[in-house]
């Protein structure tokens, strides 16, 4: 599903040049549950866009369901992470005072879905996460939780290969993160894919396997953290 | 792209109202933007149909002088053009305009009317108003196609025995005895002389600043010994036989007063000749320059207001850039990035335009009341201004629709 080889990223600052990842290879299968920790600098967050299709790797492929992402063009891209990856971000990026509904429904815009079947739809998403009764409520009047919710339904609402978190739970408090952690889990059984950065290893928990980053190399990749069978 | 119903990015009507709502979030910007649309397109459709109006009006006032006319003014002609100082010299004579009328080389023309023009002061009882007195002989009536409503016109005899008479057009009546009144009977002093009323013309329209109606006709005669003290006309009209003669008879006319005033070079003339069709040329050139000016002032304005609605959309892709980023990290292409705020900034010149169009619909209406104009609006120029404020939309909204459009989606998302 997705395969990663010796994908180097560096950015240049004027003069100076930052390896942001270095050589890094793997590989994940579909239906997997993957959290990428690191500390801040170690490369995580661009390796999430490249994954993402938001950034390009200085050299190295990335193939995301057989397809080589190096040759695509910007519109491409852009449907791209329209169909086959569903975002969610720390910060829930919401549109501001739009309502729950018209949020989940954007990226069926992109997609020249009908809008009868583009409202089907963010209703049906909208009810998974919970909030049946929050469908005109704008971003504004929603908790962080509740925010994140709206993004995670508007993640899913594609039908995405793979969703991509970024800190899911980095904005919510700790009672909420876990259920938006369960959402996840429940997901993942359901048979989604994803993939998720974290810096703290109890949210971490919930993934099958995770890689570690550091300095832009892979420090470690594995299913070795976990105690206990979920 | 933005095609009406079925299967597109999103329809025109959603389109539109998701603009709607942006552009609502922002009311006070907006409304200053809109507002420099409506400026601009309001004073070009007021100054273009005002340039109009006043077209119109010269035009019609000098086609109601009549057709086959020629005048004679005194004063060199430069290429057949009116020269400014025409008409401010003293070289043409009564005996000028005895000669045309008797001389047997003229043939094409058929009536002779010397004239003498001046301003006065005119008081009847107690109401005074400063008009154009005209010095005329019978023949005036005939050239210039004048009827009177009450009374009669000046006679022979009024002009070779220099009786104390006068002939009031319609205007001048109203202003010195009141509307609707028969003052046939009546005195009138005029630069100190009482002159008795005999007649009241026929409205010949026109309006504005050269008021055809606003005028007294005494004989010329009068005009010359008793109210101006002058022996020299101010132009001679001719009725030519024909149209077609009109020319021959500008030539006749011409060599004949060469000879008089005993000059050989046509280009040392003390006179020049026009006839309707020079002054109409003459007079639509210059309201025509008029309006090309005034209208390209109106259009800097409309410039100007374009330049408002870029600055305004370029402020709102540099706080929207975090909306565009996420739209297209959830894969909006730049097609659509592009459209959404396009339509955004088209919205804006197509509602200043409309108002626009109102505002300058309305001002030309004004004109037309206050300054008794025709009320002149071209559906041309309000299609034009529709045309117009939806390609300046288009035109100064494509740099920062672009410009948004192309934001690297991972920069636009980190944006603070």
């Amino acid at each position: 599903m997705i395969k990663v080889s010796h994908m180097s990223k560096t950015y240049k600052i004027g003069e100076l040049e930052t390896v942001a990842l270095a050589d890094v290879s793997f590989e994940i299968k579909k239906g997997e549950f993957v959290a990428i920790m690191g500390p801040s600098g170690s490369g995580k967050s661009t390796l999430m866009h490249i994954l993402g299709a938001l950034d390009k790797p200085s050299s190295g492929k990335y193939f995301l369901d057989g397809e080589n992402m190096a040759g695509l063009s910007d519109d491409e891209l852009a449907e791209v992470r329209n169909k086959k990856i569903g975002f969610i971000f720390q910060a829930y990026n919401l549109l501001p005072r739009t309502t729950a509904l018209k949020n989940v429904m954007l990226p069926m815009v992109y997609a020249d879905i009908t809008a009868d079947e583009r409202r089907r739809r963010a209703e049906m998403y909208l009810e998974m996460v919970g909030l049946k009764d929050r469908f005109f409520h704008t971003s504004n009047q929603l908790s962080g939780g509740q925010q994140q919710r709206v993004a995670i339904a508007r993640g899913l609402v594609m039908n995405p290969s793979i969703l991509l978190a970024d800190e899911p739970t980095g904005n919510i408090a700790s009672a909420q993160a876990a259920e938006i952690m369960e959402i996840f889990r429940k997901l993942n059984r359901e048979g989604h894919t994803i993939i998720m950065i974290t810096h703290e290893a109890d949210i971490a928990e919930y993934a099958k396997r995770i890689i570690h980053l550091k300095d832009g190399h892979i420090a470690s990749d594995g299913n070795g953290h976990r105690r206990r069978k979920i | 792209m933005v095609t009406a119903g079925g299967k597109s990015d999103m329809d025109f009507r959603e389109l539109a109202i998701e603009s709607l709502s942006t552009l609502a979030l922002n009311k006070l910007r907006t409304g200053l933007a809109i507002l420099g649309i409506i400026i601009g397109i309001g004073s070009v459709i007021a100054l273009v149909s005002l340039g109009q109006a006043s077209q119109k009006a010269v035009e019609s006032q000098i086609q109601s002088l009549g057709s086959n006319l020629l005048t004679v003014m005194p004063g060199s002609a430069q290429s057949g053009g009116v020269r400014g100082a025409a008409g401010a010299r003293t070289t043409l004579t009564f005996n000028d305009a005895k000669d045309i009328e008797n001389s047997p080389a003229i043939t094409a023309v058929k009536n002779v009317s010397p004239e003498y023009s001046g301003r006065a002061q005119v008081v009847a009882g107690r109401n005074n108003t400063n008009t154009s007195v005209m010095g005329v002989t019978p023949l005036y009536a005939q050239v210039r196609k004048i009827e009177t409503a009450f009374g009669n016109f000046i006679t022979e005899r009024d002009v070779t025995a220099q009786t104390r008479v006068a002939v009031l057009g319609p205007a001048a009546t109203a202003d010195l005895f009141g509307e609707g009144i028969n003052p046939v009977g009546q005195a009138v002093r005029i630069n100190g002389q009482t002159l008795r009323v005999i007649g009241v013309t026929v409205s010949k329209g026109g309006s504005g600043f050269q008021n055809q109606d606003d005028v007294i006709y005494v004989p010329l005669t009068i005009a010359q010994k008793q109210l101006f003290g002058v022996n020299y006309l101010s132009t001679i009209s001719l009725e030519a036989e024909s149209e077609e003669v009109m020319v021959q008879a500008q030539n006749q006319v011409g060599y004949l007063l060469l000879q008089r005033h005993k000059l050989s070079d046509p280009q040392e003339a003390d006179f020049s000749i026009f006839s309707q069709q020079d002054i109409l040329e003459t007079a639509s050139q210059v309201t025509g320059t008029f309006t090309a000016l005034l209208s390209g002032v109106a259009a800097i304005s409309l410039l100007v207001g374009g330049i408002g609605i870029m600055n305004v959309m370029l402020v709102t892709v540099t706080e929207r850039t975090r909306e565009i980023g996420l739209r297209k990290a959830l894969g909006a292409k730049k097609k659509v990035i592009i459209t959404q705020f396009l339509s955004e900034s088209v919205i804006l010149t197509f509602t200043g335009g409309l108002f626009g169009i109102i505002l300058g619909v309305l001002i030309s209406f004004l004109f037309s009341v206050f300054m008794s104009f025709a009320f002149v609006v071209s559906l041309n120029s309000i299609f034009l201004a529709f045309v117009v404020s939806a390609a300046i939309g288009i035109i100064f909204g494509w740099y920062p629709a672009r410009k948004a459009a192309n934001l690297e989606p991972i920069e636009a998302l980190r944006y603070e």
